[in-house]
């Protein structure tokens, strides 16, 4: 610290109390026993008048971070920066920097403050107005951002909500399965719908083969979901081999698939083609180098079969044929009997 | 143009003329059925397509359309808080008009307002050279003015105008700051703001 005595002397500067509070509305003049001498008018306000000139400083004000670094007269040095709480209003901090007055501070000191980053507390709690800072403080221009954001933030939020609206319906109208790119189970019941709701007067003529995969958990358990889902990708890409353009291929389930195989009435061409998918299916493919071993069962339901082709019973019938073809030892393919499942259950 | 200013279009016609004149809006400009997004981005041509299809649909002049948006705009309370930041009174608020670009930059980067200089200020008069994304800004601003002296209970004379070779002015002739009691601006926001809806 330089000693102000070696410097050449310095104008003084004279003002009454007045002019320095309107210069600065939060000054606050201690003398060298740290006994408030003298607030500006916004600190006054906030302190509860100018009741408290002549009470000392302490009983106010508690130290924030330069508490530490505190020296003689009170607590204050030159130009350091202050950080202090009021007792009254704990939740309020403010800032600011000290000066001494006269020589070595034998006048006290000069501390000018500013309200810190609660600044829109502290206009609540002590209902301040713009007349209240200084034009040099930005204390406007900090109230007027926070409004400012939280308008902005009000129509993102808005924004927001609307968009994940739209994703949520997005979702629930989706007709395709993401792993796989399959139809999804939505998508194939609207199919099946359309399909019969298109028949009357004419003889259908389609087949529902419903495929389940065998040994699907034993790979998922050993290997991870990962190698999980590269077998459903693999079992997607042969179900959709086999099928003729214009079958719906759907994955139903996790290791559910249907087929709506269309213009089909020959019970044999369609067991080939079951055959076929399982023996396609049977063909390991490789997770990290290890081999993924699954197979298929498969249940087939034919519309020729039935006088009025129902889609809940064709379904219930191809599920109760999938059984069979699993009771009898998996990775085969069984026609249904119609009528054999009841579609209620 | 900043969806903002699109969206506070769609609000003004809605609010005043009703959902059924909206959609004729809608139609008429060609817009998406769900209307404007405040934080999205437009062109400009679309703001002057709804702007004729309101003119034509409410039989109303540019000029008259235009003041009344302008007017509107300072009565949507989170706005009318924002522009009360520029004064504590209307004296000031006028003062303070270059520093409005300058303001919404600090509120939101992307958006552009309209440019206003003081090109004159004589005692109370001041008049005002507007610069902005649409021809008819002047009107805008004079309805906003208008507003807005309403607002600080000030008294006041606001017409818009144009020069010899084109630019548009605002002219504001100020009779009495304090004239009645305006309405109040407590600098504490009451509450959090609201997100403000059609």
């Amino acid at each position: 610290m330089p000693d102000s005595g070696s410097l050449p002397p310095q104008p003084l500067i004279a003002m009454s109390a007045g002019a320095l509070g309107q210069l600065m509305p939060m000054a606050l003049w201690l003398d060298p026993r740290g006994t408030i001498r003298g607030v500006g008018p916004t600190l006054a306000r906030i302190l509860g008048g100018r009741a408290v000139i002549g009470t000392p400083f302490d009983v106010h004000f508690r130290l924030g971070r330069a508490r530490a670094r505190a020296q003689e007269t009170g607590h204050f040095s030159n130009g350091r920066r202050l950080h202090l709480w009021l007792r009254a209003n704990p939740g309020v901090s403010l800032r600011g920097s000290a000066v001494e007055l006269g020589y070595r501070g034998e006048e006290g000191v000069l501390v000018n403050l500013t309200f810190g980053i609660q600044l829109a507390e502290a206009v609540r709690g002590f209902g301040l107005t713009e007349a209240d800072f200084s034009p040099c403080d930005l204390a406007m221009e900090l109230l007027y951002l926070q409004e400012a954001k939280a308008a902005v933030l009000g129509e993102l939020r808005a924004l927001n909500m609307r968009l994940e609206d739209a994703r949520r319906s997005a979702l629930d109208q989706a007709l395709t399965d993401p792993l796989t790119g399959l139809a999804n189970r939505r998508a194939f019941d609207l199919e099946l719908s359309r399909t019969l709701s298109g028949l009357e007067g004419r003889r259908p003529s389609f087949a529902l083969v419903h495929v389940d995969l065998d040994h699907f958990k034993a790979v998922n358990d050993s290997l991870g979901h990962a190698a999980g889902d590269i077998v459903l990708e693999y079992v997607a890409r042969v179900l959709r081999e086999e099928a003729r353009r214009g079958d719906v291929v759907a994955r139903v389930g996790g290791d559910e698939f249907i087929l709506l195989v269309r213009e089909v009435s020959d019970p044999e061409f369609v067991l080939a083609m079951g055959r076929r998918m399982i023996s396609r299916l049977e063909q390991p493919c490789f997770y990290a180098g290890e081999p993924c071993r699954i197979s298929g069962s498969i249940g087939i339901a034919l519309s020729v079969d039935y006088v009025e082709p129902d889609g809940a019973q064709m379904l219930a019938d191809a599920d109760a044929a999938l059984y069979v073809s699993k009771r009898e030892g998996r990775g085969r393919c069984t026609l249904a009997k119609p009528g054999q499942a009841d579609s209620s259950g | 143009m900043h969806g903002l200013i699109n969206k506070a279009v769609q609000t003004f016609l809605r609010d005043n003329y009703g959902a059924a004149l909206w959609r004729h809006v809608v139609q008429e400009a060609g817009l998406d059925p769900n209307g404007f997004e405040a934080m999205m981005h437009y062109d400009d041509d679309v703001t002057e397509r709804v702007l004729q299809a309101a003119m034509g649909a409410l039989d109303k002049p540019r000029v008259v359309l235009l003041e009344d948006i302008g007017a509107y705009l300072a009565r949507v309370e989170p706005l009318r808080r924002l522009l009360r930041f520029g004064g504590a009174d209307y004296w000031e608020f006028l003062a303070s008009l270059d520093e409005l670009p300058g303001r919404t930059r600090m509120a939101l980067p992307d958006l552009e307002v309209p440019r206003l200089s003081v090109n004159a200020a004589n005692g109370g008069r001041f008049t005002f050279e507007v610069e902005g994304p649409l021809p008819g800004v002047s009107a805008v601003m004079a309805g906003l003015l208008r507003a807005m002296a309403d607002d600080y209970g000030a008294l006041a004379l606001i017409e818009p105008s144009e020069t010899a070779d084109g630019r548009e002015l605002v002219q504001v002739a100020l009779l009495e700051t304090d004239y009645a009691e305006g309405r109040s601006f407590d600098l504490a926001m009451p509450g959090a703001v609201e997100a403000h809806h059609a």
